[in-house]
């Protein structure tokens, strides 16, 4: 009985220190956003106070409003966005193209383009940019949508994703399907592309986390200027060196921030089985 | 540079090389495939029609694979290949004068240049710096958060929220964070002169924490992920046995997970020899400690924008490209060996 | 509805001949069982039919097309898969109507369709369920009136039954023929079961590696196996099979008669009835004699001594299992009520003296002896 007790308090000591270590963690690791959001509410003078303030006691929702209007937070936002549905859509769609032929077209060649597919993956953009400029300003793309989005209109890595959820379902479908009289195309949005919503979801999220947070193309395909900055490109615009633009930058900080929060919020599970594919077998 | 996002999309070579890997084994796969190819070599007495359906089925299938495989070659291989010409011309720093074929002397001169074996040990540096620690501090996070507690999802999601942060998110937060005047650290009394992000001892490893933060919710996903491919009585067996927390971690958990381990190491140097972004927006151009900041990518834009090489960039790209593809065999060379000796 | 014909039909992938050199026909409203063992190419042959594999040679036809350049969706065969094939993110009554949409059919038409066949298999109460949702027996179901809605030529089945359990696979077989009765629809089926095949056939066609071995009636294939090979495959237990000598008129008391045609085996010889007698004189000597264990009975009398080795208790019927002197293994089969022998008792064994006992194979070919053209 004593045993017991004493076994059921050394359980109980354990789990309060892993709270205790989960929490210390959890904090070591909000503190930069939670500070940021605090002195994204201060008046520029409350920011060298001593001590700092750690709640913001009156708050300046202005600065979110100059951050969003003379801060051009809106023009960035949108442009971010404009590029990072054209991204998500056009990698989507030309996954699905392709991964749909890998796993239930027959055709020749079908090894060696699908490894030519993955072979992409080996050619980091920053090896590839250099000429994807000349490429982008030859085609008069040069800050342009055009520009920011198209070089990455397709993507190996979907297409593998994709492939994998296709080749789970059954063959048998297919061929009922086809003694049905549905088409290639038809079985491909009535069954396959159903049956693989969650590989899409995942291709899906990761497509916008990788786009919405791009930074050296949209860098260098808009040679860094207004109007097309994207959100990134804009924050960096907005850091100015002096203490009273602070409060507003990081206002646009947390404003850029805010979409991807959402996108954690409701899409964790699928974010998480794209960032780990291939790593757990 | 390094946020996660370019380094997925664009590289990733760690994961991707890995899901190349996997698939190679899958028996499944090849098993359909056979399949098709035998029924490809049947001789089809019947001739035409049947020959048709499948000149057919292949027409579509092309068709389906015309939008990636153009998109391929004009932003991924054309550009691949083009370096390799790029290499052989050299711009002279004088604007207006045109590109001279100089063959392949321009290498030689350029990967000795000091600019740039400078440029490659302060990469070396940073990713020192960032790899070992991230990954840790996600594996420590990971076994942490790997018991059934309540709340524990609350947990799992804070520290896997790095992973969303862009590159330019988390500059502003730390710039702030370090700010001389701003905030913590003047108040605790760290007032280094010059300013962390000015000096040139500092502002490396100030990018590199950074850096560091923004990979930990990668690293804390990885890892947690493959805790639990772990088998739970495996770790269940070893505490029935007697072992401590600490014995099991180093007996079981870490060799269990090296394959994981291995694979996180592979994805954070890939992404670390990416890094631009942070130095871009922190350091930039006009900084004094620029040439302490000096990582790969950085010299490459500088080069291509500034020196306007693009020579000399694509010559250093391609030194890039043979790291990536090293470290991608590498970790092929390893997971292939665990498939056929482990288990 | 319509025939379906195989003329000739091989079918080879790459060194595996799958099917040889098939000639069949399914007649009009008949349900034809193909029965064999695993591998030997049945589900090659309903594929044929289908158009899902094409034909290395030969002919395949529905009604009087030759389908072999016709598109299998321009074949009007609907087809049952072993695995159901239901698409899983649908419900069962858009399961139902997949194949419906895909035809021009008006909405109200779909629906009315979708109402009958669901009533006809008992799925009225399912139809907003997912198949994830149903049991073995109701996905079942749901496969089978995806296939009636399209009112086809042809169905095609490919061992719909195997998923089941025992019992559902008694009750669903019932309902399969009784459809098929109703609906009238020329039907090929696929199965590995005999009993199955027994119960269900209109005829049935077994197949051996990939070659035809008999096509007939349940009942004629039972009585006449046409080879050793369907002989051993059907029943159960199959026939025993024994090494045996035709011989004229050995002059056994019992008979009599210089014209008797006996035939020697196991150390026995046993005069041929009549009618078997007729029909096998002039063939041999050497020849396979094939007895069902149901025609062995244990009698003290009988010509056959072997030591019973095992004992088997099925209920209604004993398996006995002897070894004869030289060594054979021979099955009888008992009804309950008679006397159990026990493990190694010496017994003897005889044939019924009727004509159905005698199964007479040529030694060499395996082919049944006396079967007139
Ligand atoms: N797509 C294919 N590629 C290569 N060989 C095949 C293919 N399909 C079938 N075969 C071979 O053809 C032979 C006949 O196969 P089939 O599937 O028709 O047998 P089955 O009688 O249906 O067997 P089961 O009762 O096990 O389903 C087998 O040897 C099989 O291995
Ligand atoms: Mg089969």
């Amino acid at each position: 009985m004593a045993a017991e007790t004493a076994s059921a308090r050394h359980r109980r000591l354990r789990t309060l220190g892993s709270y205790a270590f989960l929490t210390a963690a959890a904090i070591v690791i909000l503190f930069p956003i939670y500070v940021t959001i605090v002195n994204s509410l201060l008046r520029p003078d409350q920011l060298v106070e001593q001590p700092p303030p750690l709640v913001p006691t009156s708050p300046q929702w202005h600065n979110y409003v100059a951050a969003w209007t003379t801060g051009s937070m809106s023009t960035y936002m949108a442009t971010s966005a404009i590029m990072t549905f054209a991204i998500v859509a056009g990698q989507l769609v030309t996954s699905i193209l392709a991964a749909y032929a890998f796993a239930f077209l027959r055709f020749p060649l079908k090894r060696t383009l699908f490894v030519v597919c993955l072979a992409t993956l080996m050619i980091p953009l920053e090896v590839t940019f250099i000429t994807n400029l000349d490429t982008v300003t030859s085609l008069h793309w040069f800050n342009t949508y055009e520009g920011l989005a198209v070089p990455f209109l397709a993507t190996g890595f979907g297409i593998f994703l994709l492939r994998q959820a296709f080749l789970q379902i059954p063959r048998d479908l297919q061929e009922a399907a086809q003694l049905d009289g549905y088409g290639h195309l038809r079985f491909m949005t009535r069954v396959a592309v159903p049956l693989a919503r969650p590989s899409l979801a995942a291709l899906g999220v990761f497509s916008f986390l990788a786009a919405w947070n791009q930074y050296l193309w949209p860098l260098v395909a808009t040679g860094g200027q207004t109007p097309l900055n994207t959100v990134q490109i804009g924050l960096k615009a907005l850091l100015g060196q002096q203490v009273s633009q602070i409060p507003i930058s990081l206002a646009g900080a947390v404003i850029a921030f805010v979409p991807l929060l959402i996108l954690l919020l409701i899409f964790q599970k699928q974010l998480v089985r794209s960032l780990t594919a291939g790593a757990v077998k | 540079m390094t946020d996660i996002g370019r380094a997925g999309m664009d590289a990733e070579g760690g994961l991707e090389a890995a899901a190349l890997v996997v698939e190679t084994h899958e028996a499944e796969v090849e098993a359909r495939e056979a399949g098709g190819d035998t029924d490809k070599t049947t001789g089809d007495g019947a001739g035409g029609a049947l020959a048709r359906r499948r000149r057919k089925e292949a027409a579509l299938a092309y068709v389906l694979l015309l939008p990636a495989l153009v998109l391929f070659g004009v932003f991924s291989f054309y550009p691949f290949f083009r370096n390799f010409k790029l290499m052989l011309y050299e711009t002279p720093p004088v604007p207006g004068l045109p590109a001279r074929y100089v063959g392949l002397h321009q290498i030689v001169p350029t990967i000795t240049s000091t600019e740039f074996t400078q440029s490659l040990v302060t990469t070396v540096i940073f990713v020192v710096l960032v790899v070992p620690i991230s990954l840790i501090l996600g594996l420590a996070l990971a076994v942490a958060a790997h018991r059934k507690l309540k709340g524990i999802g609350i947990y799992r999601m804070i520290f896997s929220s790095t992973v969303v942060s862009s590159v330019a998110v988390a500059s502003v937060v730390f710039g702030t964070l370090l700010n001389p005047v701003v905030g913590l650290l003047p108040w605790l009394g760290i007032n280094p002169t010059p300013p962390a992000l000015e000096s040139t001892t500092w502002a490396l490893p100030s990018v590199a924490l950074i850096t560091i933060w923004q990979f930990l919710g990668l690293s804390f996903i990885i890892m947690s992920a493959g805790l639990q491919s772990v088998p739970d009585e495996l770790l269940e067996a070893a505490r029935i046995d007697g072992a401590g927390a600490w014995t099991r971690f180093w007996r079981m958990t870490v060799p269990l997970l090296s394959p994981t381990i291995f694979f996180g190491f592979v994805v954070s140097t890939i992404y670390a020899f990416q890094a631009f972004g942070a130095i871009d927006i922190l350091i930039g151009n006009s900084n004094a400690v620029r040439l302490h900041t000096n990582v790969l990518i950085y010299n490459i834009v500088n080069t291509l924008q500034v020196s306007n090489n693009p020579g000399a960039a694509a010559i250093m790209a391609t030194v890039l490209f043979l790291i990536m593809l090293g470290l991608t065999v590498l970790q092929m060379r390893l997971l292939e060996r665990r498939v056929n000796y482990g288990r | 509805m319509a025939q379906v014909g195989f003329d000739g039909v091989t079918k080879r992938f790459g060194d595996t001949t799958a099917v040889d050199e098939l000639t069949l026909q399914v007649l009009d409203g008949e349900l034809l069982v193909l029965l064999g063992s695993s591998g030997c190419g049945k589900t090659t042959a309903l594929r044929l039919v289908a158009g899902l594999e094409a034909l290395t040679a030969g002919r395949v036809t529905i009604g009087d097309r030759v389908v072999n350049d016709i598109d299998p969706k321009d074949r009007d065969v609907a087809m049952v898969f072993q695995s159901y094939a239901l698409y899983p993110h649908l419900t069962v009554a858009k399961n139902i109507e997949f194949p419906l949409r895909q035809r021009g059919a008006g909405k109200e038409e779909r629906s009315a369709k979708v109402k009958q066949a669901a009533e006809t298999l008992g799925l009225a109460s399912l139809l907003d369920r997912k198949p994830a949702q149903l049991s073995g027996g109701q996905r079942q179901r749901v496969a089978l009136a995806r296939a009636i809605v399209r009112e086809p030529l042809v169905f095609l089945m490919d061992e719909p039954l195997s998923n089941l359990d025992a019992a559902l696979r008694v009750q669903t077989r019932a309902d399969i023929v009784e459809l098929q009765a109703r609906l009238n629809t020329t039907t090929l089926y696929v199965t590995h079961d005999q009993v199955e095949a027994m119960t269900m056939g209109h005829r049935i066609a077994v197949m051996n590696e990939g070659r035809l071995q008999q096509v007939a009636t349940p009942e004629d294939l039972y009585a006449r196996p046409t080879n050793v090979f369907v002989a051993h495959f059907l029943g159960s237990p199959g026939m025993n099979l024994v090494e045996g000598l035709l011989v004229e008129g050995s002059g056994n008391e019992t008979t009599g008669g210089e014209d008797t045609l006996c035939v020697s085996f196991l150390g026995a010889s046993v005069p041929l009835p009549a009618e078997v007698a007729t029909d096998v004189r002039g063939s041999g000597p050497d020849v396979v004699l094939g007895l069902r264990p149901e025609t062995l009975h244990l009698s003290t009398d009988g010509p056959i001594a072997a030591t019973v080795i095992i004992v088997e208790l099925l209920g209604a019927e004993t398996l006995v299992i002897c070894r004869t002197e030289t060594g054979a293994r021979i099955i009888v089969r008992q009804p309950a009520s008679a006397a159990r022998p026990s493990i190694g008792d010496a017994v003897r064994i005889a044939v019924d003296p009727e004509p159905r006992a005698y199964h007479l194979f040529d030694a060499e070919s395996g082919l049944r002896l006396g079967d007139r053209p």
